[in-house]
């Protein structure tokens, strides 16, 4: 059998005398969705902050393919396929859609990373493909985020990862101060995501939003991991106990 | 529909707006406005000022302040005049000039990044300090300027302009194909728009605002040079006051003091809105203290009326934006 795409051994993080991440492991195989759950300072927030490079663990290991990695910078995980779509953070509201879709990773017609000069052009076609591919019609590439719904914002960003070759998405509170309708839409860009073999890790506080698009919990509580397992065996019922 | 939205999503627009019903009503207001001898009075002192009102612009896009710039504008000439009386020579002066400008702007950004005071407080500090710095280093008496120097280059005359405005317009352009058209550009509106996003992004933000307020000190530096030219003569106390003129030109140019908004273009049109309003005044024999009133009015104008356009601009409604 394969290595599993992603495998963490006993991963801790202090911040100061806080001990926000206790021997963490987990193993996550390509394409799955893992529902990621846990009360407010449970230590999933610190374990995406490792995992997408924000932040340094304090001890353990972090292997991808087998292969142990160190992440000193997102620019470091996004390498690595590893996008992370945070839930109020994930845009510059002032910038474009096009400008937002290339924070970063901006397509040049000449000269090296910082000093390039932008291919406006195909990076506005390549926006509106990619947006096109999550399901999500926008044919103005300059038209501001801030002007897009929540949905509409949750959407280019999903698509935004799929469109650089993400291989695990992370996905942090995506359907937050989002309304039924558009929730719904946003699960559907999670299916979308699956039905190309991308692997999501989903966190959020709404139980019922994990249960639909999650193969498999994984419970945290107080820094530790309290329950991984398939989401077929828990009810609802049964999550709110673990993490309680 | 579109490009009408467009244009008026543009930060400078309205300010543009502004400016030109200004030049049509102070054209009725006073007849010597629109003419050659006045434009040739009222163009001399803009390179100057727009050149800081540039940096401070880009520098506020970045979501920082800088209100040392009126300071490090004196700073800069004074050490590059200091260097030419000590034998240096022209070249190396205005190179040690500049250098001392990003020193001041390194200070400023190491202790707004590292230290995390706001920049604000920061640059405050810079200003008393890098001001106090200019009048010490010139032992109370400035050297005096050496006339006999050929500045042709740098502010010659060219009927209605000074060399300097050519100056002013090739800077103007290259910043703003750099921040409108370059990926480092790109991450300065980032940045200031929203810091978090630009970081997780993986673009290392304190670069991007170190950058920038270099930059802005070093424009401004080469500005008080280019003052000094053209006045020949150094005083340590040139540029007190410009950095609320420049914040003001940058605030009426539609950047916003949040950051992540803002344009070189409306940088200079702020400067052009105050430099009429100032001009009006005198020709018009209006009590000259009237100025300031004017250019408070106009400031919070200037940004009610940018705050209006961007609201028109939001309900303009394209279709598929519905979706």
């Amino acid at each position: 059998m394969a290595a599993p795409q992603l495998e963490v051994r006993a991963l801790d993080k202090n911040y100061g005398s806080v001990h926000a991440l206790k021997s963490f492991d987990l193993t996550v195989n390509k394409g799955e969705v893992i529902g990621l759950i846990g009360d407010n300072g449970a230590g999933k927030s610190t374990f995406i902050k490792i995992l997408s490079g924000v932040h340094r663990p304090t001890s353990g290991a972090m292997l991808f393919d087998g292969k142990p990695q160190r992440l000193r910078s997102p620019r470091d995980a996004m390498a690595l396929g590893i996008e992370t779509i945070y839930q109020q953070t994930a845009m510059v509201p002032s910038m474009s859609i096009m400008r937002n879709m290339f924070i970063g990773r901006e397509l040049r017609t000449a000269g090296p990373r910082g000093f390039g000069y932008l291919d406006v052009k195909r990076m506005g076609r390549e926006a509106v493909a990619a947006i096109a591919d999550v399901g999500l019609h926008l044919r103005h590439p300059e038209t501001l985020v801030r002007d897009l719904s929540g949905g509409q914002r949750q959407g280019v960003a999903i698509a935004r990862a799929m469109h650089f070759r993400s291989r695990i998405l992370i996905l942090d509170e995506p359907t937050n101060h989002l309304s039924v309708k558009e929730t719904l839409k946003v699960l559907e860009y999670v299916e979308r995501a699956k039905a190309q073999s991308i692997t999501c890790i989903f966190i959020s506080h709404n139980l019922h939003h994990v249960e639909q698009v999650a193969d498999r919990i994984v419970a945290m509580a107080r820094g530790r991991k309290v329950a991984d397992q398939p989401v077929h065996e828990l009810s609802v019922d049964r999550m709110i106990d673990l993490i309680g | 529909m579109r490009h009408v939205k467009n244009v008026l999503m543009r930060p400078e627009v309205s300010a543009l707006a502004m400016l030109i019903v200004m030049v049509i009503v102070f054209h009725f207001l006073s007849p010597a406005f629109l003419t050659y001898g006045n434009f040739q009075v009222l163009l001399q002192p803009i390179p100057e000022v727009a050149l800081i009102a540039i940096g401070v612009t880009i520098l506020m896009i970045a979501g920082e302040f800088d209100l040392s710039v009126g300071s490090t504008f004196a700073l800069a000439p004074m050490v590059m005049v200091l260097a030419m009386a000590a034998g240096w020579g022209l070249e190396l002066g205005m190179v040690l000039g500049l250098l001392a400008a990003s020193c001041v702007g390194l200070v400023s950004a190491f202790v707004t990044l590292r230290i995390g005071l706001p920049s604000f407080i920061a640059t405050l500090g810079m200003l008393f300090m890098v001001r106090s710095l200019a009048i010490v280093i010139s032992g109370g008496f400035p050297p005096p300027f050496p006339r006999e120097l050929d500045l042709w280059w740098i502010v010659g005359r060219i009927d209605l302009f000074r060399v300097s405005v050519i100056y002013l317009i090739v800077i103007a352009l290259l910043l703003a194909i750099w921040l409108r058209r370059t990926d480092f550009g790109s991450w300065i509106y980032a940045t200031g728009g929203n810091r978090e996003a630009a970081r997780d992004m993986g673009i290392n933000t304190a670069m991007v605002k170190t950058v920038c307020f270099v930059l802005c000190a070093v424009l401004a530096g080469f500005a008080g040079m280019i003052q000094t030219f053209r006045i020949k003569a150094i005083v340590p106390t040139m540029g007190t006051g410009f950095e609320l003129t420049a914040i003001a030109a940058a605030v009426i140019g539609g950047a916003a003091l949040t950051g992540g908004i803002g344009s070189v273009a409306g940088a200079i049109i702020g400067v052009f809105v105050l430099a009429f309003i100032e001009n009006i005044i005198i020709l018009t024999r209006v009590d000259a203290n009237w100025f300031r009133f004017a250019v408070g009015a106009l400031i919070v104008i200037a940004v009610a009326l940018n705050h209006l356009t961007r609201h028109m601009a939001a309900r303009i409604k394209i279709d598929e934006e519905a979706d």
